[in-house]
């Protein structure tokens, strides 16, 4: 599928540069060009065609989903999904939090929806297409979902209520079927279409540079470190690597447009993916900036327990992928 | 005199939300009070589950998207 890339990469650095196969800059910048170009098509379609989904699945229409249908359990594995395709600005999560449990649906799967959205999101879908391939993706986009919906039933489990701030338990007993006073534009398909074309162009505008210095700094590890160096330190066989590399991810914040064309690099290396794919999901699922947006709705306490279990499973995940994988 | 409300805990997409309402103000020479609201506890007053989102006399209007300046034109003129 992209063979001409390779081409194109061969001839711009052979050719046109004139540099040595064997050069550790050739070697470089052969993985930035091809890469970099590779990437940012990906990109645009899968998020593209990700929007497109999206316009479906407004949180609204998921909210009323949920609410107004008996899913028998498999609640959370639909919040889940909804999470994949319904992505929302960071600084969304606490009206998206409100207005769920205001619409009566449990914490559980509210913490679910939370969950899987930022976790599994269009922009680390493309960047994992082009990064480790199609099967490794759906491992990615699987494991995320079922994080979500696992973590979200334990949260359920424990039940937590008592332990939101007091302005939100109000609201949470107040009348459920608000009226919305919400009067939409009413578009064509092909406006649509192309007002999606857009947004895509805006998002992808906005991750390019954390995804080319991404590339770059791969690329140069790419060029300069030697295979199997991290080897000697994270092997498969050290059971610390995995929760040492989410817990120090955690407190980072970063989105995983950045990160991917590293964690390739370092998996190529001799990183093991679980280990990896656990410290991107640990940056990308849980940060600082969001505990202080969800201290607004919800106790220390809770965001404790939250983060806590959230963590716990992804450590698990990571062992898994190191096993299986 | 339009009343438009911008709903927004200040993010990069509530920012440009509020630019594409001032251009269009502007551009049209539509008189209108802007207020940006920021205060998430005064936000879900309006029961918004995704913001930003625009406000015109009473009415959400457009949520959870930076609109088109053709978009917010419609919303004003109607």
């Amino acid at each position: 599928m992209f063979g001409w890339l390779e081409q194109l990469a061969d001839g711009l650095v052979y050719q046109v540069f004139k540099l040595d196969a064997n050069d550790h800059l050739a070697e470089a910048l052969h993985f930035f060009i091809y890469d970099s170009i590779k990437i940012i098509l990906l990109l645009i379609l899968v998020i593209f065609f990700m929007g497109l989904v999206n316009s479906f699945f407004p949180v609204e229409r998921v909210k009323n989903y949920l609410t107004s249908h008996n899913l028998f359990g498999f609640e959370y594995l639909f919040a889940s999904l909804f999470g994949v395709v319904t992505p929302f600005c960071s600084c969304s999560s606490v009206p998206l939090f409100i207005g769920f449990v205001r619409g009566g649906i449990s914490l559980g799967v509210t913490f679910t929806f939370l969950i899987t959205s930022p976790l599994v999101n269009e922009v680390a879908i493309g960047l994992f297409i082009g990064l480790f391939g199609i099967k490794t993706t759906l491992i990615y986009v699987s494991t995320g979902i079922l994080l979500g919906t696992i973590s979200g039933f334990i949260l359920q489990k424990l039940k937590l209520e008592s332990l939101l701030t007091p302005w939100v338990q109000d609201l949470m007993k107040e009348d459920r079927n608000l009226d919305n006073h919400f009067l939409p534009v009413k578009i064509s398909f092909s406006k649509r279409l192309k007002s999606i074309f857009k947004e895509a162009l805006i998002i992808i505008k906005g991750v390019l540079p954390f995804v080319i210095i991404g590339i770059a700094m791969g690329s140069f590890m790419h060029g300069y470190i030697p295979e199997g160096f991290f080897e000697t330190y994270l092997q498969k066989d050290n059971w610390f690597a995995v929760p040492i590399a989410t817990l120090l991810a955690v407190p980072m914040y970063s989105n995983a447009s950045g990160m991917l064309p590293v964690l390739q690099v370092l998996v190529s290396k001799g990183v093991p993916l679980g280990t990896a794919i656990a410290f991107m999901m640990g940056v990308v699922g849980l940060s600082l900036p969001e505990a202080m947006l969800l201290k607004k709705v919800m106790s220390f306490k809770l965001i404790a327990i939250f983060f806590s279990v959230v963590s716990i499973c992804i450590i698990i995940s990571g062992y898994l992928f190191n096993i299986f994988l | 005199m339009n009343d438009i409300k911008i709903l927004g805990t200040g993010c990069a997409k509530c920012l440009a939300m509020t630019q594409v309402v001032e251009v269009v103000l502007n551009e049209n020479n539509i008189e209108a009070t802007v207020e940006k609201v920021e205060d998430i506890v005064k936000i879900m007053n309006f029961n918004v589950m995704s913001t930003p989102a625009l406000v015109v006399n009473g009415t959400i209007a457009i949520k959870g998207k930076v609109p088109t300046k053709e978009e917010v034109l419609e919303v004003l003129n109607r």
